[in-house]
């Protein structure tokens, strides 16, 4: 089952990617606030249905591929 | 008796390129200095243990974030849970971050460059087994070189951190973006340290600082205290 992980750093923490970012598409000339710099991981995972899936990636987050001190994470199952 | 030479590991992990210099510096300052490698499940007979400096892991998804999970990484955990000396310099400090054996988390830097270049820092605590030999408030000169050094904590963790004394060095001035320009914490009961600055690199005035013998040589005192008590 396909899994996709989205990873944030936390609102509050300074992102200095994100201001990077922010101001080369001010110089692009685009007007943007709030850019924020995260993580996509995507994974196959062995599960009887979507929910179990779920399940074990919150578990791989938890563990691994997120720092709930500085990082918020959000998952989405493929059915 | 002879006075016994303490035992001091360095742990290896895939990446670590500051082992060596770390090695070196503490049997400089007289001490057993004895390669660890990641993949061991025990330690050796060891009085302390260094984490040392490096791109374990190649940084990837965070620093330390991999390194955390090594076998050697658990067998240090067990040794800090048991009073053992652990201190962890630059990638070493971001990996007991991420194990938990410290708190906080670093960050990329503010200016998102590397930065490599001497720094001055402030004592805040001289009781530690890591900086005994510091003065109260004393300025040290230790280079530091990183790109992902910005200490954080939330305002909460901060001031319990603050009320706990487990800020051990701050910046003089600001370097990375560090929150309070924190720049080494202990845990707290006092027997792990981890710091950005690399203490190794600054052991001999002729490296442009000695400051960094500080630091290590407190560690290896603290540690023949060990051994002699354990002898």
């Amino acid at each position: 089952m396909r899994a996709t992980v989205l990873v944030r750093p936390k609102p509050g923490i300074l992102d200095p990617q994100g201001e990077a970012v922010e101001t080369a598409l001010e110089h692009l000339g685009f007007t943007v606030t709030g850019a924020r710099v995260g993580k996509v991981i995507d994974l196959e995972v062995e599960a009887a249905d979507p929910a179990a899936a779920k399940a074990q990636v919150e578990q791989m987050c938890e563990r691994l591929l997120a720092n709930p001190l500085i990082e918020s994470y959000e998952i989405e199952v493929a059915g | 008796m002879a006075i016994p030479q303490p035992r001091i590991g360095v742990v290896t992990y895939p990446g670590s390129n500051d082992d060596h210099d770390a090695l070196w510096a503490l049997a400089a300052l007289d001490a057993e200095a004895i390669p660890v490698w990641h993949e061991q499940h025990e330690l050796p007979a060891l009085d302390a243990v260094v984490l040392p400096g490096g791109f374990s892991y190649g940084d990837y998804l965070r620093c330390g974030a991999i390194a955390r999970f090594s076998p050697a990484t658990a067998a240090v955990r067990e040794f800090a849970d048991a009073g053992g000396l652990v201190l962890g310099i630059c990638n070493g400090f971001q990996i007991l971050c991420e194990a938990g054996l410290l708190p906080g988390s670093l960050l990329r830097n503010e200016s998102l460059r590397f930065i490599c270049r001497d720094v001055r820092l402030t004592v805040e605590r001289d009781d530690l087994p890591f900086t005994t030999r510091c003065a109260p408030g004393q300025e040290l000169v230790i280079p530091v070189k990183h790109g992902d050094g910005r200490w954080f904590a939330p305002p909460q963790l901060l001031a319990q951190l603050e009320a706990n004394r487990q800020i051990v060095l701050r910046y003089a001035e600001p370097c990375n973006g560090s929150v309070d320009d924190v720049a080494g914490v202990c845990n707290e009961r006092g027997n792990v340290m981890g710091l950005m600055p690399h203490p190794e690199h600054a052991v001999d005035p002729l490296l442009g600082s000695a400051d960094g013998a500080l630091i290590l040589a407190s560690l290896v005192e603290a540690a023949r205290d060990r051994a002699v008590a354990l002898a």
